[in-house]
């Protein structure tokens, strides 16, 4: 019993401690490559390349003061004070149900340590990831109508509308891929992707469900907030929409969440699209060098999509609000059901 | 379950299938297209009738179908070719109206279209869960129909009312049926009836879901005190909806009142008969006492639907085999009687809600003999006077209570049925013995499809008046259904 | 310790029962609607629990996603849009019928409660194993849940998805500025 609770707690700390040592990383990448991409400098005056403006950063966050809006009090202050916190709560517990590297069996202190996974029997799988991560709105709708700003309310109603409309879409797409699994747990859905077609073409479902797989990476764009459908922050409309009257660490708690999304965003289309730690061609050894392997597999593809969404967000113009409006009912979901629709079709054709 | 056991579900499929074509031809044909629109959904109605008598009968006795979701028999059946026969008969009525409107004709043919898979579903649900989605597939289309012109202040006031009250009942019904279920474990109604029966002694929180769910369906086909909804919803919805939502849905909604309460609830007719004696008789005696005092036509036709309802469910209070019967009978001659006189509402109203006061009625028999003689089949058939098949209607029920032992039920039926020939007569005596010169009465618009409609009406009023064995016949063979024998 | 472990599912079920009756008495006495909407959520959240307890997850998902997740955010969506800040004090509680209301829920409630608590309620107790029973095999609630709903309740299931249907024709019929009717055509005529 003390045993299974101390691989849980284990998990939950290695789990959470990595998502939030991510962040700061990803802050370094994001303004590095934005500068890359827009070929200038960057941050590059404390330490080499500029590797320690994010602790700087985090040290001026944390000395900032801590300021709430006039007028807000009662029932709203509670409000405004609440929702970073949830942005935070959602984004970190949403990746308990993603599991992150293959598990050969291990042991540790004599228990099995049931997958990377921090929730492993939870049967729901990615209906729950899908669930929680529903509440983000919260804090996004929530933050909008306390921080009592028109500009800020207006973020909050732009994210209402928007984070139900993608989320449609994002959910349509999965089911293709649950589909071919059948099951809800993504363990599953990255054990079937292991293997080759042909001796070559591997068997991620990115090859047959390509118009799942791009549903669900734009959606995953719009889902967390990121440029081209930044719309509820936009800078350039909204002063930055929902935080604009938040400061230091309440701020950092939305911007923290913010990078932790994305890495659970980039997480779900590595294990439904591109085969979570698997390659073809490659056997993982077994014990514990095997799930090092495989975490690391899993890391670089991570990544990857980390990288491709600061690429998208230095390259691509930001959408008016009705054409991602536009773009979500009339584009994204009608694509996602033809992505189930074909493969209901071909399952069908090859049980006959 | 294979693709061989939908077969029985073909008409429904083909009807819904139909409402989504005629929904996307009505966006291309626009305005311009109403007849063909409606044309088509008649056609399809046609059709969907054929093929319920072809695919839908039972063979031999009743068929429990689709995991004991629908069930085959002869009252379902019966209940089906009404409400398709009422549906085909307001939609070829709207016709006309719909033209000079300015609104199209796509969704309201479509919507009639579902609504009328819905009161399919209701009259062969065999459990209460199929029961329920197809009374709000029903009832949902009606509350839009009845907005439906809704740039008219009456239509949006009726719809708002007909849905906020409509929601309330089905709110309670739901309620009811968790109830049930939550005590009786099954949603099944022959698994309800079985649980019922083994029962001793009825279990408080079964006993309040039978209340509610009563509550529920008297609120559907208006009976006192859920009434209040009626005249409102009559009189501000457009008048082929009017007469439409007075006919099908009606039917619709006793044929699951007879279902729920003669199938499933029938161990314990006891405990619910008193209620529904009491809420027979007030309806009776409230509803032709409110109808006395209107002055609108169509408020006053409310009444008389409200009071034909009291009518009907004495047949639920005898809870025999005739009683059973006689409901399903009430119906459809109801429905043709109800029908043709909204009919001639429809051809008055050619100013907007002008035509519509009793007054407007006045000297018709001089200028339109054929059309007063129409009306005055309509008005003798909904008093109940003989040879009109409504005089058949009553008898049956009438006799079906007092053979169950309810003679003061009955009286007051006769009473009120008297009373009931007063504000008849108030359109009769206008139509024959005013001359209506002095006050401009409304002038009757040519519709011949309207008019056809109407001596459909007026030959089945009087043919099942005269005639009415083959209908006794077909509506005593639905009672194998509820195993009342 | 030992009665917390003893009546763990117990005192789990009265704390979220109490809190989902307390987030539906916020609903209705707030004057904010923003905080009659939220407070609904903790109702829908608190639930959504309750289903766990009962080991219906699949609904408990549901009812998240669809509930808290979707609805809630569209009804905030439309108070914000519009800009309610206060309601007026009658629309708060309609004062003539206050009274009346409390006495006919309590009436209601009081019924339901004795009904309740003199009746047995048939519904099986803690078989976990009933709400994740796929044709003999334990699988999952959430496969449970798919194998009645396309199989034994597929016509209501599929009725549903046309009442769906419906209700979005009616939004559309309803709230479409229609061209025709716009410019005036054959308004006269009525």
């Amino acid at each position: 019993m003390w045993a299974e609770i101390l691989v849980i707690v284990i998990k939950v700390v290695v789990v959470s401690s990595v998502l939030l040592t991510l962040v700061p990383i990803m802050v370094w990448v994001e303004r590095r490559g934005a500068a890359m991409i827009q070929d200038r400098l960057g941050p590059n005056r404390v330490g080499p390349f500029g590797l320690l403006q994010p602790i700087v950063d985090a040290v001026k966050l944390i000395t900032k003061e801590d300021l709430t809006p006039s007028g807000v009090k009662g029932v709203d202050r509670l409000l405004y004070l609440l929702a970073p916190s949830i942005a935070l709560v959602v984004a970190i517990s949403v990746f308990i149900a993603v599991p992150f590297g293959f598990d050969p069996g291990l042991k540790l202190f004599g228990h099995a340590i049931d997958g990377f996974i921090v929730a492993p029997n939870l049967n729901l799988g990615i209906l729950y990831i899908f669930a929680i991560a529903s509440l983000g709105v919260y804090s996004v709708v929530l933050a909008g109508w306390a921080s009592n700003n028109k500009y800020s309310l207006m973020g909050g109603i732009r994210a209402s509308a928007q984070m139900v409309s993608y989320e449609l879409a994002m959910t349509i797409s999965v089911v293709g891929v649950l589909m071919v699994s059948g099951s809800f747990g993504l363990q599953d859905v990255v054990l079937h992707q292991s293997g080759t077609w042909f001796g070559f073409i591997p068997r991620w479902n990115v090859f047959p469900q390509i118009i799942g797989a791009i549903t669900f990476i734009v959606a995953a764009f719009a889902e967390t907030n990121r440029l081209p459908f930044d719309l509820v922050e936009a800078e350039a409309e909204l002063v930055v929409g929902y935080h604009t009257e938040y400061s230091s660490m309440r701020f950092a708690a939305f911007f923290m969440s913010e990078y932790v999304n994305m890495v659970t965003a980039s997480s779900l289309i590595v294990i439904l699209f591109f085969g979570g730690w698997t390659l073809p061609g490659f056997a993982t050894p077994a014990g514990w060098l095997g799930a090092l392997v495989s975490i690391g597999i899993f890391a670089v593809k991570v990544a990857f999509f980390l990288w491709f969404f600061v690429w998208v967000r230095w390259t691509l113009p930001r959408f008016r609000f009705d054409q991602l409006m536009a773009l979500g009912w009339k584009t994204m979901i009608p694509l996602a059901v033809l992505n189930f629709l074909l493969v209901g079709a071909g399952m069908a054709l090859r049980n006959l | 379950m294979s693709l061989s056991d939908f077969i029985p579900f073909v008409p429904e499929i083909f009807l819904a299938a139909a409402g989504l074509g005629i929904l996307l031809a009505g966006i291309t044909l626009g305005k311009k297209g109403v007849r063909t629109l409606i044309g088509s959904g008649v056609a399809a109605l046609i059709v969907t009738a054929v093929l319920v008598w072809v695919f839908g009968r039972p063979q031999g006795g009743p068929q429990v179908i689709l995991g004991g979701m629908l069930v085959l028999d002869n009252l379902a059946v019966f209940f089906k070719l009404i409400m398709i026969a009422a549906s085909i008969i307001a939609l070829i009525m709207s016709a006309g109206f719909l033209e000079r409107s300015p609104y199209g004709g796509g969704e309201y043919t479509s919507l009639v279209l579902f609504a009328t898979v819905g009161m399919m579903v209701m009259a062969s649900g065999a459990n209460l869960a199929s029961l329920y989605v197809g009374l709000e597939l029903m009832a949902l289309s009606v509350y839009i129909l009845v907005g439906y012109f809704k740039l008219e202040v009456k239509s949006n006031e009726a719809a708002v009312k007909y849905f906020v009250l409509g929601a309330l009942s089905s709110g309670i019904l739901v309620y009811g049926i968790s109830l049930v279920y939550g005590t009786l474990g099954t949603l099944d109604l022959r698994g309800i009836h079985q649980a019922l029966a083994g029962m001793a002694k009825l279990n408080w929180a079964a006993g309040l879901g039978i209340v509610l769910v009563g509550f529920g369906m008297l609120f559907k086909v208006a009976i006192v005190p859920f009434h209040v909804w009626t005249p409102d919803a009559y009189e501000g919805a457009p008048t082929p909806v009017t007469a439409f939502i007075s006919v099908g849905p009606k039917a619709a909604a006793f044929a699951m009142f007879l279902r729920i309460f003669l199938g499933a609830f029938e161990p314990n007719i006891a405990a619910w008969r008193t209620v529904m004696w009491v809420a027979a008789a007030a309806t009776m005696i409230f509803a032709n006492t409110a109808a006395l005092t209107q002055n609108n036509v169509k408020r006053m036709l409310a009444y008389s639907s409200i009071a034909h309802a009291g009518y009907a469910l004495m047949g639920i209070v005898a809870g025999t085999a005739m009683g059973l019967w006689s409901v399903m009978l009430y119906m459809l001659i109801y429905t043709f009687m109800n029908l043709g006189a909204f009919g001639f509402v429809i051809l008055l109203e050619s100013r907007g809600y002008a035509g519509e006061t009793i007054q407007d009625y006045a000297g018709l028999a001089k200028r339109h003999p054929a059309a007063a003689a129409g009306m005055l089949v309509f008005m003798l058939g909904l008093a109940g006077i003989p040879p009109t098949a409504g005089f058949m209607g009553k008898l049956y029920v009438f006799a079906a209570a007092v053979q169950a032992g309810y003679v003061g039920l009955t009286v007051i039926a006769v009473v009120m049925s008297a009373v009931s020939l007063f504000y008849y007569f108030r359109i009769v005596v206008q139509m024959y013995l005013h001359d209506g010169e002095e006050d401009e009465p409304a002038e009757l618009i040519r519709d011949r499809w309207v008019e056809a409609m109407i001596f459909v009406c007026v030959a089945a009023t009087l043919f099942i008046g005269v005639y009415p064995g083959p209908m006794v016949g077909w509506a005593r063979a639905g009672i194998s259904a509820l195993g009342l024998g | 310790m030992a009665f917390l472990v003893a009546h763990f599912t117990q005192i789990v079920f009265y704390v979220l029962a109490l809190l989902a009756v307390l987030g539906g008495i916020g609903v209705v006495t707030f004057k904010n609607p923003v905080h009659s909407a939220l407070s609904l959520l903790g109702t829908f959240l608190m639930v959504a629990g309750l289903f766990v307890l009962r080991h219906a997850e699949f609904l408990a998902a549901v009812q998240v996603l669809v509930y808290a997740g979707g609805i809630m955010v569209l009804f905030l969506f439309v108070i914000m849009l519009v800009n309610v800040k206060k309601l007026q004090p009658e629309a708060v509680f309609l004062s003539a019928q206050a009274p009346m209301a409390v006495l006919a829920g309590v009436l209601v409630g009081a019924l339901v409660a004795f009904g309740l608590l003199a009746g047995k309620l048939a519904a099986a107790g803690g078989v976990p194993a009933a709400l994740q029973t796929v044709d003999g095999k334990v699988l999952g609630n959430t496969e449970a849940v798919g194998w009645l709903l396309y199989r034994q309740y597929l016509v209501p299931f599929e009725v549903v998805s046309v009442v769906l249907l419906v209700a979005m024709v009616g939004a559309i019929v309803f709230g479409l500025k229609s061209a025709s009717l716009d410019r005036g055509e054959g308004r006269a005529e009525r």
